[in-house]
């Protein structure tokens, strides 16, 4: 099977979700091939290369965004290259890419894969449905190339030692007026510590923190003499308490951290289906009942505005 | 202006989700306006008035004429709706939604924008905002927080990884919305009233002209439950359970 990688990049690097890509398409693929849309593919086409890549195709989004751009790139691709499958990132970029090839190759797509296995010729994609309670495996029923978009944290990324890949610049790119979308301007806002996908350890407060002002003193505090970085639930990200960019869970974030932290979150499926991957779990909130003590390796019950301060102290007077 | 919403009606989320023998999405009884939704009829209607006009048109496809959804949004105060229920939507894949809701677009006569959530709440495939930018052959801006419309060009702010991108695009185009964006208003006690008078135009896919590009072209073929977790130990707070948190940190060798 010849499997395709959509690439993303953040700088000079490509995004740690790409290379857990690379690395699956490795195991179960004969051929892996890229496909990367950005300014600086010299920059990333050789660190592909290393994670399995023998092929890069590349172009230049201009002032259009990446991803309809790739999907342009990729449609231009496929009758001469015939990938069997392609894979994407369930990103923002990674979710513009896969819903516009969809459309103009006229295949289905599998989003939010977090397996997936090649048996013969047929992709097996699994995922999690009704808030991580239930697993299910699909396959595709029609022509090739199978769509797949795969969460970020759904396989670990490891070199695979090939050398340089091949770069092959895409000529034939038309992406209709789906071009006619600019980029204007970025907008970078200024993070501390490591990201929230990547950290060692995560603290992540919910609505027990009982207020807006109790996030950064309890949860950015404990996050910060822990070296680690700072979550949320989504019910106090939908309340304007912190910015999406902080949501664990379904519709955010898959982390799995070294130690994951829950400040006054309850436990919701769709919250547990972001962080029960988590190697270790501590959980505070003040119901014994609450659901996340079920997964929690270590649980008090008890109020986080007495709790968390007091943690606070000790770990300070240790240093 | 005419803005077109995608609102799709669901089971209550807070029961828990089942799957028929067919291992299709359980959709019967009552459906319900998806509150992913309910962000983008407000933004709509916002955006209909700042532009001093125009209707706030509600496309959706679901099962056995479902129209609870509809009259929610209509009862925020939507002009009108089409309704595309038919026997062979079921079990329909992503890309076929986004082809009944594309031709719904097309019905809905001139249309300057077309506003829809960035993923559903019961299936979260999240991709048909790019399908019916691409099915349309418009631009399609998803992931937005803020929407200016001015001088013909549809100006947002687009969600990143790292913040958040402007990004700007001549009308008509697609536009998602992430949650939490506006408050949806209550629909009046007027609204409820007016909405069940509004007009809900309701077709088949043959009406569209779609019979014969339906099929599915996936299927479910193992279903399990996920593994569970272990709980490990709980302790009841004494004033010094602080202390049982820095020896499990000092365990693990983290701090
Ligand atoms: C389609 C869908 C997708 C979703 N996606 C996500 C997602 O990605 N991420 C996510 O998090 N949620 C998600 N949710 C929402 C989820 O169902 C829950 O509503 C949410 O996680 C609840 O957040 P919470 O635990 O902060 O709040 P609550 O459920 O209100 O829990 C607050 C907890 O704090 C405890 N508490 C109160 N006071 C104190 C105190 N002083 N000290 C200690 N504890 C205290 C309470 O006992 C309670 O357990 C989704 C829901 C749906 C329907
Ligand atoms: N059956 C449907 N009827 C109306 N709108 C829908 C339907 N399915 C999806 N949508 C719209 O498309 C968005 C993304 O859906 P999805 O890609 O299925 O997660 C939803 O939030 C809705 O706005």
């Amino acid at each position: 099977m010849k499997i395709w990688v959509f690439a993303e990049s953040e700088g000079d690097k490509p995004t740690t979700a790409t290379l857990e890509l690379l690395t699956k398409a490795r195991e179960i693929a004969d051929t892996v091939e890229a496909v990367y849309v950005g300014k600086n593919s010299d920059a990333i086409a050789p660190q592909l290369g290393e994670y399995g890549a023998a092929k890069v195709f590349t172009a230049d989004q201009g002032d259009a965004l990446s991803g309809v751009i790739g999907a342009a790139v990729i449609a231009g691709l496929v009758e001469a290259e015939a990938p069997d499958a392609i894979l994407f990132v369930q990103s923002y970029d990674g979710r513009d890419a896969i819903g516009r090839l969809s459309a103009k190759l006229n295949r289905t797509v599998l989003t939010n894969a977090t397996s997936l296995a090649v048996d013969g010729e047929t992709l097996k994609v699994g995922n999690a449905i009704f808030g991580g309670n239930t697993l299910v495996e699909s396959e595709f029923d029609g022509p090739k190339p199978y769509l797949v978009a795969v969460r970020p944290k759904s396989f670990v990324a490891e070199p695979g030692g090939a050398g340089a890949a091949e770069v092959v610049p895409a000529t034939d790119v038309n992406a209709g007026r789906g071009a006619d979308a600019k980029l204007i301007e970025r907008h970078v806002e200024e993070r501390e510590g490591p990201k929230l996908e990547e950290a060692t350890i995560v603290v992540s407060g919910g609505r027990g923190l009982g207020e807006k002002d109790n996030y950064e003193p309890l949860v950015e505090e404990l996050a910060k003499l822990l070296g680690g970085a700072s979550g949320a639930s989504r019910a106090i990200v939908d309340a304007g308490w912190v910015p999406y960019a902080k949501q664990v869970g379904q519709t955010g974030k898959t982390v799995k951290p070294k130690v994951y932290i829950a400040l006054g979150i309850s436990g919701a499926t769709q919250h547990m289906v972001g962080m029960k991957g988590s190697d270790n779990i501590i959980a505070v909130n003040k119901d014994a009942e609450a659901p996340i003590f079920s997964v929690a390796d270590l649980g008090i019950v008890g109020d986080v505005k007495k709790v968390v301060p007091q943690l606070i102290e000790a770990l300070k007077a240790r240093k | 202006m005419n803005i077109v919403v995608t609102v799709k009606q669901i089971p209550d989320p807070a029961v828990p989700g089942e799957l028929n023998p067919d291992n299709t999405l359980k959709r019967e009884g009552k459906l319900i306006l998806d509150e992913s939704d309910s962000y983008g009829v407000e933004m709509a209607l916002q955006l209909a008035d700042k532009a001093g006009g125009g209707d706030v048109i509600l496309v959706s496809m679901a099962p056995n004429g479902e129209v609870s959804g509809l009259r929610t949004a209509l009862a925020m105060g939507a002009a009108k709706a089409i309704l595309v229920s038919d026997d062979a939507l079921h079990g329909a894949d992503a890309l076929t939604t986004a082809k009944v809701l594309a031709k719904c677009v097309g019905r809905a006569g001139d249309v300057d924008l077309v506003i829809t959530a960035t993923e559903a709440t019961d299936g979260y495939t999240g991709t048909i905002p790019a399908q019916l930018g691409e099915l349309l052959d418009w631009p399609s801006l998803t992931f937005t927080k803020e929407i200016v419309i001015a001088d013909g060009k549809a100006k947002v702010q687009r969600q990143t990884e790292a913040g958040y991108d402007e990004v700007e695009a001549p009308l008509p185009a697609v536009v998602s919305v992430t949650a939490g964006v506006v408050e949806p208003r209550y629909p009046s006690f007027k609204g409820i009233m007016a909405a069940k008078s509004k007009p809900v135009d309701q077709v088949t896919v043959a009406d569209l002209g779609l019979a014969d590009d339906i099929a599915p072209n996936q299927k479910i073929v193992n279903v399990a439950a996920a593994p569970a977790r272990e709980a490990g130990e709980k302790i009841e707070d004494d004033g010094e359970a602080y202390g049982r948190i820095v020896e499990f940190l000092d365990q693990l060798k983290v701090i």
